[in-house]
């Protein structure tokens, strides 16, 4: 019964990952510039990131493993947002200027697609 | 000294838990050395003070975590329908926060968790100064006084 149910509850994590996944995905594609895709990538490497390790940590045949899960998130929480922050400080270093709608003249990086 | 036994202690705790031997006397001596030698090094390399191992942190630290987590998860759902919105109703602005921790620990832990919440990116820390690239006008409004920048100040208030 415990099993069926944690197997339930394991499974519901994965595809809630898997469709934070494909959310963040789709923002890739449709979000203007770079920074503003930061923030679709930021539902990746946290929600979805997350979900899914907390699926596979009820997955997990032993205590140990679950414990190393937990670790990665762990992990990916403290390094996501420095990488983020590289991100956004290189871009602007490459005069990259955040896309502000049409209240400033469009940048150079407003439909760029490098990142 | 207490700060290098601390760091010792926990990396003997994340050796034991990653390796997983608790009864193998050789391999858990080689543990040992391998821990004792990082600390003896990171000793060397300066990097064992208040900000490379705040261990003073990590209680309150860990508290403030299950808030972040809930934060992050909201603010994750109202990203994911932005974008998920066919109209996709983005009102990207950058604007600036003054940070009220007092240590430039408190301001990193502040910026990172700003990064960590989708919908909000930390640009730059400058000083006191956060410059933040917010998604939406609703994700950029009420930072200053918000309940993130007042328990991260929290976190380091009472040490």
């Amino acid at each position: 019964m415990v099993a069926v149910l944690l197997d339930g509850l394991s499974w519901l994590c994965l595809v809630a990952g898997v469709l934070a996944a494909l959310i963040g995905g789709i923002g890739l594609l449709r979000l203007p510039d770079v920074f503003s895709r930061m923030h679709a990538a930021g539902l990746i490497d946290t929600l979805a990131a997350g979900l899914i390790i907390v699926g596979l940590v009820l997955q997990s045949p032993s205590w140990t493993v679950a414990v190393k899960l937990i670790l990665i998130i762990v992990f990916i929480l403290f390094t996501s947002p420095t990488a983020t922050h590289a991100l956004a400080r290189a871009a602007l270093h490459g005069r990259v200027l955040p896309w502000l709608g049409d209240r400033s003249s469009p940048s150079e990086g407003a439909p760029s697609s490098k990142a | 000294m207490t700060r290098a036994v601390s760091l010792g202690l926990a990396m003997a705790a994340l050796w034991l838990l990653l390796s997983g031997y608790f009864d193998k006397p050789l391999l858990l001596a080689m543990g040992a050395v391998s821990v004792v030698l990082v600390v003896l090094l990171s000793r060397h390399m300066d990097v064992v003070d208040h900000e490379g191992h705040p261990v003073h942190l990590s209680l309150k630290v860990l508290a403030y975590w299950p808030w972040l987590l809930k934060e992050i998860v909201v603010s994750s759902i109202d990203v994911a329908k932005v974008i998920l919105a066919p109209s996709l109703p983005i009102a990207p602005a950058v604007f600036t926060v003054r940070g009220r921790q007092r240590t430039e620990l408190g301001r990193v832990i502040f910026a990172n968790s700003i990064t960590l919440t989708p919908g909000t990116v930390t640009i730059a820390l400058d000083g006191e100064e956060l410059t933040v690239y917010a998604l939406t006008a609703q994700a950029a409004s009420g930072w200053e006084d918000s309940e993130m920048n007042r328990r991260v100040a929290a976190i380091e208030a009472a040490t």
